[in-house]
């Protein structure tokens, strides 16, 4: 019985969470382009509802009503299960993302490495669809995204190892409550540049989103996809850039904690600073889509393996050495 | 108790199956994806006996970069095909009994390894010990007692790294290569000059 009642009350906890996050991702998507039409002296969506506000609701209706088309020489089973792997994999890294000290679905050791292996997870779902369309440019687009993901991966852990060298833990509380003092975008403000980028790439957004370059793969690996289908690719892609955007704020903006911590900044609630670093972050994001051109593939390579690997291992040296040297290394 | 074991024997059972399977079907690519479930599988019963690290790093290197890797050689070299050839002609199946002798020794070796777990108890309740994290006690032994294997098995990746890169590599003649600072650095002088061209007589592009 005792059983029965835990069961229902993570259940709770999980839809508790989960049902903002879709909404949240809907909003993501109207504000993203917002932000792209308000750089380009455009004005966006702006019809539906106030402000344009319920675009993302209307686009998701049109996309339930559209009929899903599956290939003749499509593989069924891949090519269907393709969308379902990307959106379960943006969902389910929400799990272990603390938005204040007692507010975090599962709060384990291994947080930090737990997010790294979900996002390295998510290749699969961009591979499957690829291959399971049998088609030219949905598998160009991608074999283009894996090699992408893989590579700025690469960085992005070893970014990670630089944080963790600071803070003597993997989980991501510890994570948060290391950086009371000083938020490591400060001493590490070089691998903050770096895990930006890395996170545009690989996340497949602008100016890295070859694997998607309209003009030479038509949609990439989303070519053959339609109606419902469709929109699982794009709420997934979304719901992964809404993760980035967490992971950076988590790792270098110190998560949940306020700025400053006097009178009227800590009446804020905790939770809520988190989302407003996500919410920086992601504009960042978006004003980056608008005013960035598209990198050539080979340059896009070359930046992952010759520049930032590198320079971010160069960096983890000496990360190591200085806390060493200062005796500043966390104690266990 | 009751959900713990059937968790264990839901992993497991997936694991055995997508093992069976990563074997047993036609498509190659279909072998990989069942070789990554039986990945993850495992890396979620490491996760049920607390060896959450371990788990997570199964998780990171196998199935984040190793089978992306396996699943691109497959995808690329259309083995799909060969494969079912090999199965249907019966005169090449040479790699039946080397496979039978690979999974006879694979059975004796997990046979000692659980009969020396039997025989010397001590051994194994060894392992648990204490409130530090595992990543913690990994570390602890990893970079101190092992530091030279961990360093040699490190040295063996990286010649084995070299190698392929060594055996893939061609100099390639007549590419242009893009270099960011020769473009960078170049002034307006050495792309553009001003030259008074006299009438009917035209000026020579090429000098």
């Amino acid at each position: 019985m005792d059983y029965f009642y835990t069961l229902i009350l993570e259940t709770y906890k999980i839809l508790f969470l989960l049902l903002p996050l879709l909404t949240a991702v809907a909003m993501i998507v109207w504000l993203d382009r917002r932000v792209w039409a308000f750089v380009q002296k455009r004005k966006g969506p702006n019809v539906v509802g106030p402000f344009g506000l319920f675009q993302s609701l209307a686009d998701a209706l049109k996309y339930i009503f559209k009929e899903i088309i599956i290939p003749a020489s499509s593989n069924k089973i891949v090519f269907i299960l393709a969308p379902i792997t990307t959106m379960t994999l943006a969902l389910i890294s929400w799990a272990v993302i603390p938005f204040s000290e007692d507010f975090v679905l599962a709060n384990i050791n291994v947080g930090i490495l737990y997010l790294f292996a979900i996002s390295s997870l998510g290749v699969y779902g961009i591979i499957m669809g690829g291959w399971a369309s049998n088609s030219k440019y949905p598998f160009l687009g991608a074999i283009r995204s894996a090699a992408q993901m893989v590579s700025y991966e690469v960085s992005i852990g070893v970014i990670i190892i630089n944080v963790l060298l600071c803070v003597g833990s993997l989980n991501l509380t510890d994570i948060v409550l290391a950086q009371d003092k000083v938020w490591f975008v400060i001493p590490l403000f070089p691998m903050f540049v770096i895990f930006f980028i890395s996170a545009l790439a690989e996340t497949n957004r602008p100016p890295f989103d070859l694997p998607e370059a309209e003009a030479e793969l038509v949609a990439g690996y989303q070519t053959e996809y339609s109606g419902m289908m469709y929109a699982m690719f794009w709420l997934g892609e979304y719901a992964n850039i809404l993760l980035m955007c967490a992971m950076g704020s988590i790792l270098f903006l110190g998560g949940w904690l306020s700025p400053i911590n006097i009178y009227p900044f800590d009446l804020v609630p905790p939770a809520l600073w988190f989302i407003i670093k996500i919410l920086f972050l992601f504009i960042l994001f978006a004003l980056v889509k608008a005013i960035v051109p598209r990198y050539r593939y080979d340059q896009l390579m070359k930046l992952g393996w010759k520049i930032f690997l590198p320079f971010s291992l160069i960096w983890v040296v000496l990360t190591a050495g200085f806390l060493l040297y200062f005796d500043l290394l966390p104690k266990v | 108790m009751i959900a713990h074991a059937f968790f264990f024997y839901f992993f497991s059972f997936i694991a055995v199956v997508s093992a069976i399977m990563v074997t047993v079907s036609k498509n190659t690519v279909h072998s990989v994806f069942f070789l990554i479930l039986d990945f993850i599988s495992i890396s979620s019963l490491f996760i049920m006996i607390g060896a959450e690290f371990l788990g997570m790093i199964m998780l990171i290197v196998y199935v984040g970069a190793v089978a992306v890797l396996f699943l691109f050689v497959v995808m690329m070299l259309n083995v799909a095909k060969q494969k079912n050839t090999w199965f249907k002609s019966s005169t090449n199946s040479a790699h039946i009994p080397i496979g039978l002798l690979v999974s006879i020794i694979i059975f004796f070796e997990v046979i000692i390894v659980i009969g020396g777990w039997k025989y010397k108890p001590e051994l194994s309740n060894k392992i648990v010990v204490s409130d530090i994290t595992n990543t913690h006690s990994i570390g602890n032994v990893l970079y101190t007692d092992y530091i030279h294997l961990f360093q040699l098995s490190g040295m063996v990746l990286l010649v084995a790294m070299i190698g392929a890169i060594v055996l893939t590599f061609r100099k390639r003649e007549g590419i242009r290569r893009q270099s960011y600072f020769k473009q960078l650095s170049r002034e307006r002088n050495d792309g553009v000059s001003l030259v008074n061209v006299k009438s009917h007589q035209g000026v020579k592009i090429d000098d």
